[in-house]
Protein backbone atom coordinates (compact mmCIF):
# COMPACT_ATOMS: atom_id res chain seq x y z
CA UNK A 1 0.00 0.00 0.00
CA UNK A 2 1.29 3.32 -0.73
CA UNK A 3 2.04 5.55 1.70
CA UNK A 4 -0.71 8.27 2.39
CA UNK A 5 0.84 10.46 4.65
CA UNK A 6 -1.15 14.03 3.98
CA UNK A 7 0.84 16.73 2.56
CA UNK A 8 1.33 19.62 5.66
CA UNK A 9 0.80 22.82 3.52
CA UNK A 10 -0.81 24.09 0.48
CA UNK A 11 1.25 25.43 -2.80
CA UNK A 12 -1.40 28.03 -4.05
CA UNK A 13 -1.48 29.90 -7.12
CA UNK A 14 -3.45 32.31 -8.41
CA UNK A 15 -3.21 33.40 -11.87
CA UNK A 16 -5.45 35.97 -13.90
CA UNK A 17 -5.49 36.33 -17.97
CA UNK A 18 -2.94 39.19 -17.81
CA UNK A 19 -0.63 37.88 -15.01
CA UNK A 20 0.83 35.48 -12.13
CA UNK A 21 -0.70 37.11 -9.10
CA UNK A 22 0.00 34.72 -6.07
CA UNK A 23 2.67 31.59 -6.05
CA UNK A 24 2.86 31.08 -2.17
CA UNK A 25 3.26 28.18 0.20
CA UNK A 26 0.44 28.67 2.52
CA UNK A 27 -1.62 26.81 5.34
CA UNK A 28 -5.04 27.44 4.44
CA UNK A 29 -6.88 28.59 1.61
CA UNK A 30 -10.57 30.17 1.47
CA UNK A 31 -12.29 30.84 -2.27
CA UNK A 32 -16.04 32.11 -3.10
CA UNK A 33 -16.92 28.93 -5.08
CA UNK A 34 -19.91 28.96 -6.79
CA UNK A 35 -21.97 27.25 -4.15
CA UNK A 36 -20.47 29.01 -0.90
CA UNK A 37 -17.37 29.68 0.51
CA UNK A 38 -15.13 26.68 0.85
CA UNK A 39 -12.05 26.59 2.98
CA UNK A 40 -8.95 24.03 1.73
CA UNK A 41 -6.73 22.65 4.23
CA UNK A 42 -3.84 20.46 3.27
CA UNK A 43 -5.01 16.65 1.76
CA UNK A 44 -8.61 18.12 0.57
CA UNK A 45 -9.67 15.59 -2.09
CA UNK A 46 -9.22 16.81 -5.66
CA UNK A 47 -11.94 18.86 -6.48
CA UNK A 48 -13.10 21.53 -9.73
CA UNK A 49 -15.13 24.14 -8.78
CA UNK A 50 -16.00 27.50 -10.20
CA UNK A 51 -15.82 31.16 -8.83
CA UNK A 52 -18.23 33.58 -8.40
CA UNK A 53 -17.72 37.00 -6.87
CA UNK A 54 -15.99 37.06 -3.57
CA UNK A 55 -13.10 37.18 -1.08
CA UNK A 56 -10.70 34.68 -1.34
CA UNK A 57 -8.16 34.74 1.77
CA UNK A 58 -5.45 32.69 2.13
CA UNK A 59 -3.25 32.21 5.11
CA UNK A 60 0.46 31.80 6.33
CA UNK A 61 0.60 31.04 9.86
CA UNK A 62 -0.84 33.79 11.46
CA UNK A 63 -0.44 36.26 8.37
CA UNK A 64 -3.95 36.05 6.46
CA UNK A 65 -4.40 37.62 2.85
CA UNK A 66 -7.38 39.10 1.36
CA UNK A 67 -7.94 39.16 -2.35
CA UNK A 68 -11.07 39.96 -4.69
CA UNK A 69 -11.68 37.52 -7.38
CA UNK A 70 -14.35 37.47 -9.71
CA UNK A 71 -15.09 34.71 -11.74
CA UNK A 72 -13.08 31.84 -13.15
CA UNK A 73 -12.10 28.26 -11.86
CA UNK A 74 -10.39 26.94 -8.95
CA UNK A 75 -8.53 23.39 -9.19
CA UNK A 76 -7.86 21.88 -5.72
CA UNK A 77 -5.53 18.84 -5.61
CA UNK A 78 -4.17 17.71 -1.94
CA UNK A 79 -0.76 19.61 -2.24
CA UNK A 80 -2.04 22.32 -4.57
CA UNK A 81 -4.66 24.89 -5.36
CA UNK A 82 -4.44 26.42 -9.04
CA UNK A 83 -6.87 29.46 -9.21
CA UNK A 84 -7.98 30.86 -12.14
CA UNK A 85 -9.52 33.60 -12.13
CA UNK A 86 -10.96 35.86 -14.33
CA UNK A 87 -10.38 39.22 -11.85
CA UNK A 88 -7.91 39.07 -8.76
CA UNK A 89 -6.85 41.82 -7.08
CA UNK A 90 -4.61 41.99 -4.13
CA UNK A 91 -6.22 45.04 -1.36
CA UNK A 92 -4.05 47.14 -1.57
CA UNK A 93 -4.32 47.38 -6.25
CA UNK A 94 -7.95 48.38 -4.99
CA UNK A 95 -8.89 51.69 -6.63
CA UNK A 96 -11.31 52.92 -3.96
CA UNK A 97 -13.23 55.71 -5.52
CA UNK A 98 -13.80 53.70 -9.03
CA UNK A 99 -15.11 50.72 -6.76
CA UNK A 100 -17.43 53.57 -4.89
CA UNK A 101 -18.67 55.07 -8.22
CA UNK A 102 -18.70 51.68 -9.50
CA UNK A 103 -21.31 51.45 -6.50
CA UNK A 104 -23.37 54.08 -7.06
CA UNK A 105 -23.61 53.48 -11.16
CA UNK A 106 -25.18 49.96 -10.03
CA UNK A 107 -27.54 51.24 -7.59
CA UNK A 108 -29.03 53.79 -9.74
CA UNK A 109 -29.24 51.28 -12.33
CA UNK A 110 -31.01 48.38 -10.46
CA UNK A 111 -33.72 51.30 -9.06
CA UNK A 112 -34.98 51.88 -12.25
CA UNK A 113 -33.41 48.45 -15.03
CA UNK A 114 -33.75 49.47 -18.47
CA UNK A 115 -34.06 45.31 -19.22
CA UNK A 116 -33.65 42.25 -17.89
CA UNK A 117 -30.06 41.94 -19.06
CA UNK A 118 -29.34 45.44 -17.59
CA UNK A 119 -30.56 44.56 -13.84
CA UNK A 120 -28.24 40.98 -14.06
CA UNK A 121 -25.64 43.14 -14.80
CA UNK A 122 -25.98 45.99 -12.61
CA UNK A 123 -26.39 43.41 -9.93
CA UNK A 124 -22.99 41.55 -10.95
CA UNK A 125 -21.02 45.24 -10.67
CA UNK A 126 -22.93 45.87 -7.54
CA UNK A 127 -21.21 42.62 -6.17
CA UNK A 128 -18.23 43.38 -7.56
CA UNK A 129 -17.78 46.85 -5.92
CA UNK A 130 -19.22 45.75 -2.86
CA UNK A 131 -16.91 43.19 -2.65
CA UNK A 132 -14.14 45.30 -3.27
CA UNK A 133 -15.15 47.67 -1.10
CA UNK A 134 -15.38 44.85 1.51
CA UNK A 135 -11.59 43.24 1.24
CA UNK A 136 -10.19 46.72 1.61
CA UNK A 137 -12.23 48.25 4.63
CA UNK A 138 -11.15 44.50 5.94
CA UNK A 139 -7.39 44.88 5.22
CA UNK A 140 -7.64 49.22 6.38
CA UNK A 141 -9.24 48.56 10.23
CA UNK A 142 -6.81 45.72 11.06
CA UNK A 143 -3.47 47.62 10.43
CA UNK B 1 32.97 55.38 -63.91
CA UNK B 2 29.87 57.17 -62.12
CA UNK B 3 30.06 60.79 -61.84
CA UNK B 4 30.29 62.70 -58.40
CA UNK B 5 26.86 64.10 -59.21
CA UNK B 6 25.44 60.63 -59.17
CA UNK B 7 27.42 59.29 -56.50
CA UNK B 8 26.14 61.97 -53.97
CA UNK B 9 22.87 61.33 -55.14
CA UNK B 10 22.86 57.70 -54.20
CA UNK B 11 24.61 58.69 -50.67
CA UNK B 12 21.59 60.65 -50.18
CA UNK B 13 19.12 58.05 -51.45
CA UNK B 14 20.65 55.16 -49.36
CA UNK B 15 20.81 58.19 -45.97
CA UNK B 16 17.17 58.71 -46.10
CA UNK B 17 15.97 55.00 -46.62
CA UNK B 18 18.54 54.57 -43.20
CA UNK B 19 16.46 57.35 -41.63
CA UNK B 20 13.43 55.14 -42.28
CA UNK B 21 14.77 52.00 -40.92
CA UNK B 22 16.06 53.14 -38.31
CA UNK B 23 12.66 55.51 -37.40
CA UNK B 24 10.72 52.01 -37.62
CA UNK B 25 13.25 50.08 -35.68
CA UNK B 26 12.39 52.76 -32.66
CA UNK B 27 8.44 51.82 -33.23
CA UNK B 28 9.13 48.32 -33.24
CA UNK B 29 10.97 48.61 -30.11
CA UNK B 30 8.59 50.68 -28.11
CA UNK B 31 5.72 48.66 -29.30
CA UNK B 32 8.08 45.32 -28.76
CA UNK B 33 8.03 46.47 -24.62
CA UNK B 34 4.01 46.29 -24.58
CA UNK B 35 3.48 43.25 -26.16
CA UNK B 36 6.46 41.69 -24.59
CA UNK B 37 4.72 42.56 -21.26
CA UNK B 38 1.54 41.42 -22.26
CA UNK B 39 2.53 37.66 -23.37
CA UNK B 40 4.42 37.35 -20.26
CA UNK B 41 1.47 38.17 -18.58
CA UNK B 42 -0.72 35.57 -20.14
CA UNK B 43 1.88 33.17 -20.24
CA UNK B 44 1.02 31.76 -16.46
CA UNK B 45 -2.75 31.36 -17.14
CA UNK B 46 -2.66 29.92 -20.21
CA UNK B 47 0.00 27.19 -18.98
CA UNK B 48 -1.70 26.35 -15.47
CA UNK B 49 -4.74 26.46 -17.89
CA UNK B 50 -3.27 23.56 -20.10
CA UNK B 51 -2.03 21.48 -16.90
CA UNK B 52 -5.61 21.73 -15.43
CA UNK B 53 -7.01 20.70 -18.34
CA UNK B 54 -5.15 17.78 -19.33
CA UNK B 55 -4.97 16.24 -16.00
CA UNK B 56 -9.18 16.70 -16.26
CA UNK B 57 -9.47 15.19 -19.91
CA UNK B 58 -7.29 12.19 -18.75
CA UNK B 59 -9.57 11.54 -15.72
CA UNK B 60 -12.93 11.90 -17.05
CA UNK B 61 -15.36 10.34 -19.92
CA UNK B 62 -15.02 12.17 -23.22
CA UNK B 63 -18.78 11.81 -23.60
CA UNK B 64 -19.61 14.58 -20.74
CA UNK B 65 -18.91 17.66 -23.40
CA UNK B 66 -18.72 17.94 -27.38
CA UNK B 67 -15.47 19.75 -26.91
CA UNK B 68 -14.14 16.06 -24.97
CA UNK B 69 -15.09 13.87 -28.22
CA UNK B 70 -12.27 12.29 -29.74
CA UNK B 71 -13.73 12.39 -33.39
CA UNK B 72 -13.48 9.14 -34.98
CA UNK B 73 -10.97 7.84 -37.46
CA UNK B 74 -12.37 9.13 -41.56
CA UNK B 75 -14.61 11.71 -39.67
CA UNK B 76 -13.98 15.29 -40.67
CA UNK B 77 -11.34 17.24 -41.91
CA UNK B 78 -8.39 18.81 -40.39
CA UNK B 79 -8.19 22.55 -39.59
CA UNK B 80 -4.93 24.74 -39.21
CA UNK B 81 -4.77 28.06 -38.25
CA UNK B 82 -2.19 29.92 -39.28
CA UNK B 83 -1.01 33.30 -37.51
CA UNK B 84 0.89 35.84 -39.92
CA UNK B 85 1.39 39.32 -39.61
CA UNK B 86 -0.29 42.39 -41.42
CA UNK B 87 2.84 44.19 -42.91
CA UNK B 88 6.24 42.79 -43.78
CA UNK B 89 9.61 44.39 -42.76
CA UNK B 90 10.35 41.68 -40.55
CA UNK B 91 12.91 39.62 -41.86
CA UNK B 92 11.99 35.94 -42.43
CA UNK B 93 8.86 35.80 -40.08
CA UNK B 94 6.27 34.72 -42.74
CA UNK B 95 8.16 32.70 -44.42
CA UNK B 96 9.03 30.60 -41.76
CA UNK B 97 5.73 30.39 -40.62
CA UNK B 98 4.32 30.13 -44.39
CA UNK B 99 6.90 27.35 -45.08
CA UNK B 100 5.81 25.05 -41.97
CA UNK B 101 2.48 25.29 -42.72
CA UNK B 102 2.83 24.15 -45.82
CA UNK B 103 4.79 21.17 -45.08
CA UNK B 104 2.14 20.74 -42.02
CA UNK B 105 -0.29 20.92 -45.17
CA UNK B 106 1.58 18.08 -46.96
CA UNK B 107 2.11 15.32 -43.99
CA UNK B 108 -1.67 16.13 -43.13
CA UNK B 109 -3.54 16.03 -46.66
CA UNK B 110 -5.31 12.92 -47.13
CA UNK B 111 -7.04 12.48 -50.56
CA UNK B 112 -10.84 11.68 -48.65
CA UNK B 113 -9.75 14.96 -46.57
CA UNK B 114 -8.30 17.82 -47.75
CA UNK B 115 -7.20 20.37 -45.31
CA UNK B 116 -9.05 23.85 -44.45
CA UNK B 117 -7.09 26.56 -43.34
CA UNK B 118 -7.83 29.65 -40.92
CA UNK B 119 -5.74 32.61 -41.36
CA UNK B 120 -5.14 35.50 -39.49
CA UNK B 121 -2.91 38.45 -40.37
CA UNK B 122 -3.08 39.72 -44.26
CA UNK B 123 0.28 37.96 -45.41
CA UNK B 124 -0.80 34.32 -44.83
CA UNK B 125 -4.03 35.66 -46.69
CA UNK B 126 -1.63 37.16 -49.77
CA UNK B 127 0.14 33.79 -49.59
CA UNK B 128 -2.97 30.87 -49.09
CA UNK B 129 -5.94 33.19 -50.65
CA UNK B 130 -5.23 31.79 -54.49
CA UNK B 131 -4.05 28.56 -54.19
CA UNK B 132 -7.07 26.60 -54.07
CA UNK B 133 -7.58 25.83 -49.96
CA UNK B 134 -11.39 26.07 -48.69
CA UNK B 135 -10.79 28.82 -45.87
CA UNK B 136 -13.12 29.12 -42.98
CA UNK B 137 -11.69 31.79 -41.39
CA UNK B 138 -9.76 34.73 -42.33
CA UNK B 139 -8.85 37.90 -40.33
CA UNK B 140 -6.53 40.86 -41.01
CA UNK B 141 -6.02 44.14 -39.10
CA UNK B 142 -6.52 42.40 -35.93
CA UNK B 143 -2.90 43.15 -34.13
CA UNK B 144 -3.13 46.86 -34.59
CA UNK B 145 -5.53 46.39 -31.02
CA UNK B 146 -5.46 42.99 -30.18
CA UNK B 147 -8.07 42.30 -27.15
CA UNK B 148 -9.45 39.22 -26.00
CA UNK B 149 -12.66 39.75 -27.97
CA UNK B 150 -10.44 38.76 -31.49
CA UNK B 151 -8.93 35.90 -29.26
CA UNK B 152 -12.57 34.86 -28.57
CA UNK B 153 -14.19 35.17 -32.34
CA UNK B 154 -11.69 33.09 -33.67
CA UNK B 155 -11.57 30.41 -30.95
CA UNK B 156 -15.29 30.41 -31.46
CA UNK B 157 -15.08 29.60 -34.75
CA UNK B 158 -12.73 26.98 -34.29
CA UNK B 159 -15.30 25.49 -31.27
CA UNK B 160 -17.78 25.72 -34.13
CA UNK B 161 -15.92 23.58 -36.94
CA UNK B 162 -14.74 21.02 -34.06
CA UNK B 163 -18.19 20.56 -32.41
CA UNK B 164 -20.09 20.49 -35.99
CA UNK B 165 -17.83 18.01 -36.79
CA UNK B 166 -16.42 19.28 -39.97
CA UNK B 167 -13.01 19.48 -38.15
CA UNK B 168 -11.27 16.38 -37.02
CA UNK B 169 -8.91 18.23 -34.94
CA UNK B 170 -7.79 21.88 -35.03
CA UNK B 171 -3.69 22.84 -35.02
CA UNK B 172 -2.35 26.07 -34.92
CA UNK B 173 0.89 27.57 -35.91
CA UNK B 174 2.07 30.51 -35.00
CA UNK B 175 5.70 32.62 -34.32
CA UNK B 176 6.60 32.07 -30.49
CA UNK B 177 8.40 34.88 -29.08
CA UNK B 178 11.32 33.60 -27.58
CA UNK B 179 13.60 36.72 -27.05
CA UNK B 180 13.93 40.08 -28.74
CA UNK B 181 16.54 38.00 -31.28
CA UNK B 182 14.75 35.01 -31.46
CA UNK B 183 11.52 33.33 -32.63
CA UNK B 184 10.57 30.15 -32.76
CA UNK B 185 7.72 28.37 -35.21
CA UNK B 186 5.26 26.01 -33.44
CA UNK B 187 2.47 23.53 -34.30
CA UNK B 188 0.09 23.03 -31.24
CA UNK B 189 -2.93 21.02 -31.20
CA UNK B 190 -5.60 22.76 -29.67
CA UNK B 191 -8.38 19.98 -30.43
CA UNK B 192 -8.96 17.39 -29.46
CA UNK B 193 -7.31 18.49 -26.11
CA UNK B 194 -4.37 16.42 -25.49
CA UNK B 195 -3.98 13.75 -23.42
CA UNK B 196 -1.79 12.85 -20.82
CA UNK B 197 -0.68 9.49 -20.44
CA UNK B 198 -2.20 7.63 -17.84
CA UNK B 199 1.38 6.94 -16.27
CA UNK B 200 2.25 10.62 -16.71
CA UNK B 201 -0.75 11.56 -14.54
CA UNK B 202 -0.14 8.80 -11.97
CA UNK B 203 3.72 9.91 -11.73
CA UNK B 204 3.02 13.55 -11.09
CA UNK B 205 -0.24 13.31 -9.00
CA UNK B 206 0.32 10.26 -6.82
CA UNK B 207 -2.91 8.54 -7.55
CA UNK B 208 -5.24 8.63 -10.69
CA UNK B 209 -8.91 10.00 -9.24
CA UNK B 210 -11.98 11.91 -10.53
CA UNK B 211 -12.44 15.24 -9.18
CA UNK B 212 -15.68 16.19 -6.90
CA UNK B 213 -17.38 19.08 -9.18
CA UNK B 214 -19.15 21.98 -7.45
CA UNK B 215 -21.34 22.53 -9.37
CA UNK B 216 -21.99 19.66 -11.74
CA UNK B 217 -19.17 18.39 -14.57
CA UNK B 218 -21.62 19.71 -17.45
CA UNK B 219 -22.03 23.04 -15.88
CA UNK B 220 -18.52 23.26 -15.33
CA UNK B 221 -16.79 21.94 -18.66
CA UNK B 222 -19.71 24.29 -20.63
CA UNK B 223 -17.88 27.31 -18.87
CA UNK B 224 -14.45 25.82 -18.34
CA UNK B 225 -13.66 24.40 -22.14
CA UNK B 226 -14.53 27.52 -24.44
CA UNK B 227 -12.91 29.43 -21.87
CA UNK B 228 -9.92 26.91 -22.47
CA UNK B 229 -9.69 27.51 -25.82
CA UNK B 230 -10.32 31.25 -25.88
CA UNK B 231 -7.12 31.47 -23.68
CA UNK B 232 -4.70 29.02 -26.33
CA UNK B 233 -5.63 31.12 -29.02
CA UNK B 234 -5.36 34.46 -27.48
CA UNK B 235 -1.89 33.30 -26.03
CA UNK B 236 -0.89 32.31 -29.71
CA UNK B 237 -2.41 36.13 -31.11
CA UNK B 238 0.17 37.84 -28.22
CA UNK B 239 2.40 35.36 -28.87
CA UNK B 240 2.86 36.04 -32.73
CA UNK B 241 2.31 39.93 -32.25
CA UNK B 242 5.35 40.13 -29.74
CA UNK B 243 7.42 37.63 -32.15
CA UNK B 244 6.42 40.04 -34.92
CA UNK B 245 7.52 43.35 -33.32
CA UNK B 246 10.64 41.63 -31.85
CA UNK B 247 11.21 40.24 -35.85
CA UNK B 248 11.01 43.46 -37.18
CA UNK B 249 12.98 45.14 -35.00
CA UNK B 250 16.08 42.67 -35.45
CA UNK B 251 14.92 43.22 -39.38
CA UNK B 252 15.69 46.98 -39.29
CA UNK B 253 18.36 47.32 -36.82
CA UNK B 254 20.51 44.88 -39.28
CA UNK B 255 18.91 47.39 -42.26
CA UNK B 256 19.83 50.31 -40.93
CA UNK B 257 23.86 48.78 -39.93
CA UNK B 258 23.84 47.71 -43.59
CA UNK B 259 22.83 50.88 -44.73
CA UNK B 260 25.65 52.22 -42.90
CA UNK B 261 28.40 50.10 -44.27
CA UNK B 262 26.91 51.00 -47.48
CA UNK B 263 27.30 54.85 -47.15
CA UNK B 264 30.43 53.66 -45.80
CA UNK B 265 31.58 52.42 -49.17
CA UNK B 266 30.30 55.01 -51.48
CA UNK B 267 31.68 57.70 -49.70
CA UNK B 268 34.87 56.29 -50.28
CA UNK B 269 34.40 55.65 -53.41
CA UNK B 270 33.38 59.05 -54.16
CA UNK B 271 36.33 60.48 -52.81
CA UNK B 272 38.22 57.92 -54.92
CA UNK B 273 36.57 59.55 -57.44
CA UNK B 274 37.00 63.24 -56.85
CA UNK B 275 40.80 62.47 -56.01
CA UNK B 276 41.27 60.64 -59.51
CA UNK B 277 39.36 64.01 -61.01
CA UNK B 278 40.96 66.55 -59.14
CA UNK B 279 45.04 64.44 -60.34
CA UNK B 280 43.51 64.31 -63.90
CA UNK B 281 43.01 67.97 -63.87
CA UNK B 282 46.52 68.69 -62.12
CA UNK B 283 47.99 66.26 -64.64
CA UNK B 284 46.31 68.04 -67.47
CA UNK B 285 47.80 71.99 -66.28
CA UNK B 286 51.45 70.67 -65.36
CA UNK B 287 51.43 68.55 -68.64
CA UNK B 288 49.60 71.73 -70.88
CA UNK B 289 52.29 74.12 -68.51
CA UNK B 290 55.11 72.10 -69.80
CA UNK B 291 54.02 71.64 -73.48
CA UNK B 292 53.94 75.97 -73.60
Amino acid sequence: MADYTLPKRLTLEIVTPDRALVRETVDEVQVPAAEGYMGILPGHTPLLATLQVGQLMYRTGQQQTLLHVAFGFVEILPDRVTVLAQVAERAEDIDVARAEAAKKRAEERIAKPVSEMDFERARIAMMKSLIRLQVVSRVRTRV
Amino acid sequence: MPSLIDLRRRIRAVKSTQQITKAMKMIAASRLKRAQDRVIGARPFAQRMRGVLNGLVTRVDSSTHPLLRVPEPGEGRPLLIVLTSDRGLCGSFNSNIIKAAGQHIVEHTAATAPIVLGLVGRKGREFFGRRGFEIVYDRVNIFQKLSFADAQSLADAVIEEFISGRASRVDIIYNEFKSVISQRVVTETLLPIPRESIEDAAGAGGVVSDYLYEPAPAEIFRELLPRYVQVQVYRALLESNAAFFAAQMTAMDAATRNSTEMIDNLTLYMNKVRQAAITREIIEVVSGASAT
